[in-house]
């Protein structure tokens, strides 16, 4: 794997609450599509849980199927956050690849 | 009283112990939930039973699902649920005509998210998704019809 990272994390702060958006560069392979050269079936290959910590908080925590699309998009909400604290995001797909991404809550 | 110095390095140290021990297993706990069952149920009531062990969903106009009515590819579809409802503890979310109707699960720890998520999901043709919402201890649900005009689950 190089560097670079597959994730692109926002977490922004508004009015007592902390939006964080979330896109992920990942096939998100049912393991049900031909290869059309091939003719064989590609493996499945999908993320399977994602994880989101506040201050080594837990705030959401999220088990995926093969129906998030390819290149996942995430967003949802927490109470709280300070401009400045950080916000981490982990996932870990079914072939057991995992990403940790680490950004600092912006103002809106 | 004056607790010894022994005492209290004794009582520091086990409590450091215990905050590393249960930050172990918490880490441990939220990255290794996958529910196999869940995922190869083959319908909506199947997948409720394995990850809530009850699969009867109060019908509940406090949740709205917002996407576009017609979806041209069923590849990629916007989906945003709004949960008016105390205490939302999960959504989750089925296209009841994939050949694995369950999508996700998103659980919210701690209390702090809030009844909202946005994301884009896999259609294999037209019909219904369904959100299923914990809260307060119970289950509600609400569904929107969509419309799609190339499928999106490949095979």
């Amino acid at each position: 794997m190089s560097n670079e990272t597959n994730t692109r994390l926002q977490a922004k702060f508004n009015e007592g609450v902390t939006e964080v958006k979330a896109l992920i560069k990942h096939p998100m392979e049912t393991g049900q599509t031909k290869d059309l050269e091939t003719g064989k079936l590609i493996p499945a290959h999908f993320i399977e849980e994602i994880r989101c910590e506040y201050n080594d908080e837990v705030v959401m925590s999220a088990q995926w199927g093969v129906g998030i699309s390819a290149n996942p998009y995430l967003a949802f909400q927490f109470e709280g956050g300070k401009i400045g604290d950080k916000v981490k995001l982990t996932w870990k797909d079914n072939q057991g690849q995992t990403e940790t991404t680490v950004t600092e809550i912006i103002p809106k | 009283m004056i607790t010894s110095r022994r005492n209290f390095l004794k009582n520091t140290l086990s409590s450091a112990i215990v905050l590393i021990t249960s930050t172990a297993i918490l880490s441990q706990r939220v990255l290794a939930d996958w529910s196999k069952m869940a995922f190869t149920a083959k319908n909506t009531e199947e997948a409720l039973m394995a990850l809530f062990n009850d699969s009867d969903a109060t019908v509940s106009d406090k949740i709205t699902i917002v996407s576009p009515e017609i979806a041209e590819n069923g590849k990629v579809v916007p989906v945003e649920v709004k949960v008016d409802l105390p205490r939302v503890e999960s959504i989750t979310l089925f296209s009841e005509k994939n050949p694995v109707p369950l999508l996700a699960q998103f659980n919210f720890t701690g209390g702090r998210a809030k009844g909202w998520i946005k994301t884009r999901i896999k259609m294999a043709e037209t019909g219904k998704v369904i959100a299923v919402v914990k809260a307060d201890s119970k289950l509600y649900q609400a569904s929107r019809e969509i419309k799609v005009t190339v499928g999106g689950c490949g095979g």
